[in-house]
């Protein structure tokens, strides 16, 4: 069965504060790096699973991103799916 | 009667929860593993605090796929009472028997401490031992409550009476005040203090005594 890789980058909606976010851009105004006006973190997730085919792997991984690896409450997520790659 | 309180690897609250439920307030209890699936005979069942599967991925995300919440959750729509205490109700949220989620404190801080909070008990039945409008004061330890809606939820949850528990000084940078939701059943409760830490005369304040001796009047569900 191929092999499909994918990332999954997880990150907090506009609307929801981002405490981390926000603390990490006051510290790099310390480092000396200035002019950021937005920091916002997020997660990325890298995943290799086996799937008949791509549209069966990109269904398995959007139920995983929508339903497990982002809360949608809070939480946006895009995915991007490379097939056939040997890990 | 018997009351379920789950335990998660990670959960911490789980013996505090019991100790206040036999040795305080003179009810059985049975602790659920995470994998268990039979609620025969509970007449509730509780989430407690604690960091259940380390807070993996986001707090309460792994939880909510134990088998035992499956059950929960069944139990909690055929009218049994579930309560969810911090790490409980961000489960709760997870699984969304309750809206909205538990983020990040607002100024980065994990905040132990007690604070006052006011009551609006309307239908919620964990909260009838409480007068509408009454203060009491609760420990809350928590890095993660500060809860999280949008505004049409929000407003929903206004118009339903389900902000049963507000802080009279928002710690964390909750939407709304928000220290605790009821469902509109009334029979779901989530919050982020945690009652089961002032019901010992040892321990400090009383104020949470009420909220799990509603316990004493409810039948299995």
């Amino acid at each position: 069965m191929p092999i499909f890789r994918a990332r999954v980058q997880v990150s907090l909606r506009p609307s929801v504060l981002d405490p981390a976010g926000e603390a990490t851009r006051a510290a790099a105004g310390r480092l000396g790096v200035t002019g950021i006006s937005t920091l916002r973190i997020g997660r990325l997730v890298e995943v290799e699973l086996e799937a008949p085919d791509r549209q069966t792997a990109q269904n398995q991984l959007e139920l995983l991103s929508d339903r497990l690896l982002a809360n949608p409450v809070i939480e946006d997520w895009q995915l991007t799916l490379r097939e056939g790659e040997q890990p | 009667m018997t009351i379920g309180i789950v335990v998660f690897p990670g959960s911490n609250c789980d013996r505090d929860l019991r100790w206040a439920l036999e040795g305080c307030l003179d009810l059985s209890t049975r602790f659920l593993w995470h994998e268990d699936t039979d609620l025969t005979g509970l007449s509730a069942v509780v989430l407690p605090g604690g960091f259940s599967y380390g807070d993996y991925l986001r707090c309460g995300a792994i939880a909510r796929f134990a088998p035992v919440l499956e059950q929960v959750r069944r139990f909690a729509e055929h009218g049994g009472k579930v309560l969810g205490i911090c790490n409980g109700f961000q489960v709760l949220t997870e699984m969304g028997l309750l809206p909205g989620a538990l983020t990040r404190n607002q100024h980065l801080h994990f905040i132990c401490d007690t604070v006052e909070l006011q009551v609006s008990p309307g239908t919620c039945s964990w909260l009838q031992g409480y007068s509408s409008g009454q203060r009491i004061a609760l420990p809350i330890a928590h890095g993660e409550g500060r809860f999280h809606c949008d505004p049409a939820t929000l407003a929903e949850l206004e118009q339903h009476g389900q902000i049963v528990l507000r802080y009279g000084r928002n710690p964390n940078g909750s939407v709304g005040d928000i220290a605790g939701l009821c469902n509109r059943s009334g029979n779901v409760l989530g919050l982020m203090p945690h009652p089961e830490r002032a019901c010992d005369p040892a321990t400090g304040g009383l104020d949470g005594r009420a909220l799990l001796a509603s316990l004493r009047a409810s039948v299995p569900a």
